[in-house]
């Protein structure tokens, strides 16, 4: 291969990488695969991801978890991009990727969360499923 | 404020020693397990605030902790136990700040909120009513609220009514 041929590959992937910010992180990226395996065994048939269902499960008011935290919006900000407030008073970063860029890639952490607040807002564990579109969601933002 | 006086402000604090600052503070929470595990819906709590009894009820109790779900792994949960153990107010690394807190503890109670020890209760009795609701404080628990420097220990005399 021609060295102009290498340092136009070069340039491409940069170019991929680059507008892909949310996506640059091996750790983030497995965390989203497994998931996406765990999902299609749940459902066969399933498709792919979706930022809107995502963001539908961030906003909806639901039942089955505990009162007073009907919404993830209860803890965290009315949208991702702020901050949110846990109900001992303290500050929680934005779920949103651009305004906290090392999220998600701590696999123990993240469903370490998906299980609490899920049991607090839903009264159960977030499914596969749903985890996958929250941080589809949260990580486009 | 101009500049200038905050930063003579600043530099005060760091030179001069706060008198009782040798009997007064309160460890910080060094474990990073307890920190990671403990600070995230609030500050980690110093040990010292509580008796052991109280430590092991919490620490026992934590699948329903306040009405969350703060339950850990076992290897997490015995390190959290362990710590909180050896630095309560009664334990063997509590310190002389931490036998303060503990005194006035009955012997027959393990209270789970160190806003409800007689302590914390009396020290805090001057703090008007409306202040622990104000959204930016919210909670009792949320010491950082007021106390800017709480979770290095230092809880006296900050400049924490200054603000409103
Ligand atoms: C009772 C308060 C509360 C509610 C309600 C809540 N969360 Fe959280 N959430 C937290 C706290 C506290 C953290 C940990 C602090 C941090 O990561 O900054 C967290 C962390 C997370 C994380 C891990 C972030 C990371 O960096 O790995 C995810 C994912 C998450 N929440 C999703 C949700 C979803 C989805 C909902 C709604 C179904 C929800 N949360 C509702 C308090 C809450
Ligand atoms: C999932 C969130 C969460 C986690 C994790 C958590 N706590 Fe809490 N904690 C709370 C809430 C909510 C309260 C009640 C706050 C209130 O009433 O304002 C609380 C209150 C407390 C209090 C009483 C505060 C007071 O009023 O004096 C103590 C002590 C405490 N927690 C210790 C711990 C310890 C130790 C750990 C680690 C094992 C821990 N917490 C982990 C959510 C959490
Ligand atoms: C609404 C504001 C507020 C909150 C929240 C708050 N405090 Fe205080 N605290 C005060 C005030 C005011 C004093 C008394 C003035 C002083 O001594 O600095 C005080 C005094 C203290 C003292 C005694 C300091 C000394 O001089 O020896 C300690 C220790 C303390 N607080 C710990 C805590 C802890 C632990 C928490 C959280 C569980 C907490 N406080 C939450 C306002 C607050």
């Amino acid at each position: 291969m021609k060295a102009s041929h290498l340092m136009l590959v070069g340039a491409l992937t940069f170019a991929v990488l680059a507008s892909t910010p949310a996506f640059a992180e091996p750790r983030r990226d497995a965390i989203l695969a497994e998931l996406l395996a765990q999902a299609r065994r749940d459902e066969p048939g399933f498709g792919q991801f979706s930022a809107e269902r995502g963001a539908a499960l961030y906003r909806a008011d639901h039942t089955g978890g505990k009162p007073g935290t009907a919404s993830c919006t209860a803890c965290h900000g009315n949208t991702p991009l702020e901050t949110g407030q846990t109900r001992a008073g303290k500050a929680i970063d934005p779920m949103a990727l651009s305004k906290s860029p090392g999220r998600y890639t701590d696999k123990a952490k993240v469903e370490k969360w998906f299980t609490r607040n899920g049991t607090q807002v839903l009264g159960r564990a977030c499914t596969a499923k749903e985890k996958g579109d929250f941080l589809t969601y949260v990580t486009a933002q | 404020m101009p500049k200038s006086i905050a930063l003579l402000l600043l530099l005060s604090t760091v030179v001069t020693p706060s008198p009782a600052a040798g009997d007064e503070r309160v460890p910080p929470v060094t474990d990073p397990v307890v920190n990671q595990e403990c600070g995230s819906c609030h500050m980690a709590f110093q040990p010292q605030f509580l008796p052991q009894r109280s430590w092991q009820k919490l620490v026992d109790t934590l699948a329903d902790h306040f009405g969350e779900d703060a339950s850990l792994g076992e290897t997490e949960r015995a390190a959290v136990l362990d710590y909180h153990l050896s630095n309560a107010a009664d334990g063997p690394k509590g310190g002389r700040a931490a036998r303060k807190y503990g005194r006035r503890i009955a012997v027959g109670q393990a209270p789970l909120r160190i806003t409800e020890t007689p302590w914390w209760v009396k020290e805090h009795q001057e703090v008007r009513a409306d202040k622990w609701r104000s959204r930016e404080v919210k909670s009792k628990a949320n010491c950082l609220a007021c106390h800017k420097r709480a979770e290095e220990g230092i809880y006296e005399d900050e400049e924490h009514e200054d603000d409103d």
